[in-house]
């Protein structure tokens, strides 16, 4: 009895030291070289992932993305790192990139705030960028840009969408970690949402507590978040919650209603049909777009540093997907809210109350 | 003379196997995916071209083993006593914001500073602990089950200490912190001691927090081995039942135990924050506690194997960055890390079995007495005693003995 306990016990923190040592990044095939001719001044661009590294389908491999297509384009090097699993060595990265001669040099999440005004100025010579960080007043030094996004806009014209399709009046939004900016998306779908229908409930709740980042990867337990809104008569949920999203889906495949995807247009990035099925739309963040410009910016030796790149929807780094033709019915309302944001006539709020 | 030898080769054995084993096994893995093992075992250990970039990946690798190591001091002293600490998690993070906390908000001389940081996080970490403890002995409680469910409780409410009332980051900073801590209440690096030895100068500071792990590992291991307090320990570890016929009070050793591990565990924030952080954030390392786990199998539980294992995990870890320079996926990382963990279980049990078995032969060869006095014999010279293999593995005791 008492030693059948003590195995299970043992089991069980096997198991839990084990995921501690577990991440979930596949054994992708590293940085692709370009290859491109060698010019007297080959760009060697380097990349630093925040927490999840490489495999996430979600922000990082969207910088990825951006990154490889700008030095496929432009030929030269890209070297990605990947942070350790607790993500402790993020100063480690950016310092090894810039002492092994790579520039420009860009970080990935607003994780890397601290660290990057911390390393940018014992490199005056090397070009940064951090995307998700602003460096709009220069405080991480003059050779640091943020690449920024108006992600409230995006998801603005998400909680139109959730609101003129929803029939029971309530929607739902997932958010994986409690953090400022998962909270710029729920501030934004809120107001959308409201903007169509002042009586609408909007369900609102976070996996995971500040600090604790294991939301952003968790599918079970957005699934069980999710489950909970539509059981609670949500129609439609809206996540911000990067890998935890795919049990977001789940739920709302199991349950027959639908669900709004984030960063990049998820009705392509899932595999399962199922779950294509009840992804309505998706607020995309276009950190690829980001990070290419930016690097283009940098070949072409337009980047001036200590200054942001905002990216919202008038420059198309924020958008609504249309994948699926889920709302080519409301498409017009939608362009008119758009229309109205770029103009300035609707100001989205950035904070919720 | 050679059972001393043969208890210390064994005791070496199992953590030595696993790594072999470990390695094998990642081998085999490079080289399914297509890349040549030999090479990146040596990226691995490769440390730099200059005399600063070597000395500077040995601070990255100590700076990362002092905590590990204070996370595996903190589950093994529980593990020696049989109990199963998984609460180290929550304990080292509600301690390190409020460690964090208080040592923003009091202005004192730096010695003095310091030390109340330090008995801040010591205490909050023994308090939260010490919790598990009381539930096992007035209700019986499995200190699995309580501590697991206090480390939800614990990251929930260091989460709202941290964005409630100790918020210290202005209100639209994307990383939320505590205040700052002063410059009293920081300790400085060892650099200094490394260019006096004629180093290059690193690029990052040495912990001097790598000192104070010192003298707590030296501190337990004298607690463990020559104090009647370890000697209790390590007896109800072996067998509870045979502790309290010999006069032991095993309720009180629990809850002791507990506040010890948890004292200790409040320490594993301490050099992040004290030598490099300065703030508790919602950036702030998690997850130590559980490498903590991991560290205090491979390490057998005794002071001097923890900090060999810690090393190890830290010198893995720095190997990742190399490995993706060299185009080979650091995953192969979490792939050694991850078979030594499973290797050293089933080691330690393959070793635990001959030990055992040879101790039944010396039994059967010296007379009827080895009931009680085989697992209860400090053998007062080996760094981790022959008959302990068990240690690190708290299975069944009752077992052990039958």
């Amino acid at each position: 009895m008492k030693a059948s306990a003590r195995a299970m016990a043992l089991l069980l923190a096997g198991s839990m030291a084990l995921a501690a040592c577990a991440s979930d990044e596949p054994a992708a095939e590293g940085g692709g070289e370009g290859g491109g001719g060698a010019a007297a001044e080959e760009l060697r661009v380097g990349l630093a992932y925040d927490t999840g590294g490489r495999g996430d389908r979600s922000f990082n491999d969207s910088a990825y993305t951006g990154a490889a297509a700008a030095t496929d384009a432009l030929g030269g090097e890209l070297q990605e790192l990947s942070p350790n699993d607790d993500a402790s060595n993020r100063a480690d990265l950016l310092v090894q990139l810039a002492e092994q001669g790579f520039n420009p040099v860009i970080a990935v999440g607003f994780n890397y705030d601290d660290v990057i005004a911390e390393v940018a100025p014992q490199f005056p010579d090397t070009t940064f960028a951090q995307v998700d960080g602003s460096n709009a007043d220069g405080a991480k030094g003059d050779n640091v840009t943020g690449l920024i996004f108006a992600e409230e806009e995006g998801s603005f014209l998400a909680g139109v969408a959730a609101a003129l399709k929803s029939e029971s009046g309530r929607v739902g939004f997932v958010g994986g970690v409690e953090s400022p900016l998962i909270e710029k998306f729920e501030a934004g779908y809120v107001a959308g949402a409201q903007a169509v229908n002042p009586q609408i409930t909007v369900d609102r709740q976070y996996i995971s507590p500040a600090g604790d980042f294991s939301g952003f990867n968790d599918p079970a337990r957005g699934q069980i978040v999710a489950q909970g809104m539509f059981d609670g008569g949500a129609d439609i949920v809206y996540h911000a919650a990067g890998g935890s999203g795919l049990g977001v889906f789940q739920a709302a495949a199991a349950s027959g209603n639908r669900a709004i995807g984030v960063d990049s247009d998820q009705y392509l990035t899932v595999s399962d049909p199922a779950l294509q099925a009840v992804i309505m739309t998706s607020m995309l963040k276009r950190v690829d777009n980001a990070v290419e410009g930016f690097i283009n910016d940098y070949a072409e030796g337009n980047v001036e540093g200590a200054t942001d790149v905002l990216n919202d929807l008038s420059t198309e780094g924020i958008d609504l997907a249309t994948s699926g033709g889920f709302i080519d019915d409301i498409q017009s309302e939608i362009d008119q809210y758009k229309q109205q944001i770029i103009d300035g006539t609707v100001t989205v709020p950035t904070t919720i109350e | 003379m050679t059972g001393l030898a043969r208890r210390v080769g064994l005791s070496l054995f199992g953590p030595l196997l696993a790594v072999l084993v470990a390695l094998v096994i990642s081998a085999l893995v490079i080289a399914l995916i297509g890349e040549d093992p030999i090479a990146a075992f040596r990226v691995m250990v490769d440390l730099g071209d200059s005399p600063s970039q070597q000395v500077q990946s040995i601070v990255v690798v100590l700076n990362r083993a002092v905590p590990l190591f204070l996370a595996g001091l903190a589950v093994a002293v529980a593990f020696r006593m049989g109990l199963f600490n998984i609460g180290v998690e929550g304990q080292y993070r509600l301690a390190t914001v409020l460690a964090a906390a208080v040592g923003a908000a009091v202005v004192l001389p730096a010695p003095l500073h310091l030390l109340v940081i330090v008995v801040v996080a010591m205490v909050v970490g023994a308090l939260w602990a010490g919790i598990v403890g009381v539930l096992k002995v007035t209700r019986g409680v499995s200190e699995v089950i309580s501590s697991i469910m206090l480390n939800f409780i614990a990251l929930g409410l260091a989460s709202y200490l941290l964005t409630g009332p100790l918020r210290g980051s202005p209100p639209g900073a994307s990383i939320i912190t505590t205040s700052e801590i002063p410059g009293s209440g920081r300790v400085p690096s060892l650099n200094g001691l490394l260019t006096g030895l004629g180093l290059a100068e690193p690029r990052s500071g040495l912990y001097g927090f790598l000192l104070v792990a010192i003298v707590v590992g030296v501190v337990v291991a004298v607690l463990l081995k020559r104090t009647r307090f370890g000697f209790d320990l390590r007896a109800t570890g072996l067998s509870p039942s045979a502790a309290t016929a010999s006069g032991v009070d095993a309720r009180g050793m629990v809850v002791k135990t507990m506040l010890i591990s948890g004292a200790i565990a409040g320490l594993i924030g301490l050099p992040d924050l004290l030598g490099s952080q300065y703030d508790y954030g919602t950036e702030f390392t998690a997850g130590l506690g559980f490498l903590g786990i991991a560290v205090a199998l491979l390490g057998r539980s005794a002071p001097l194997g923890i900090a060999l294992a810690a090393l190890l995990f830290a010198f893995l870890d720095r190997a990742a960055l190399p490995l993706q320079f060299a185009d080979i996926p650091s995953s192969v990382v979490t792939i050694i890390q991850g078979t030594i963990v499973l290797a050293v279980v089933i080691a330690n049990e393959v070793a635990r079995r001959l030990a055992l078995r040879s101790a039944e032969r010396a039994g059967a060869s010296a007379g009827p007495d080895s009931g009680v006095g085989d697992g209860g014999t400090p053998p007062p010279t080996s760094p981790d005693g022959g008959q302990r293999v068990r240690a690190g593995v708290p299975g069944d005791p009752q077992g052990a003995q039958a």
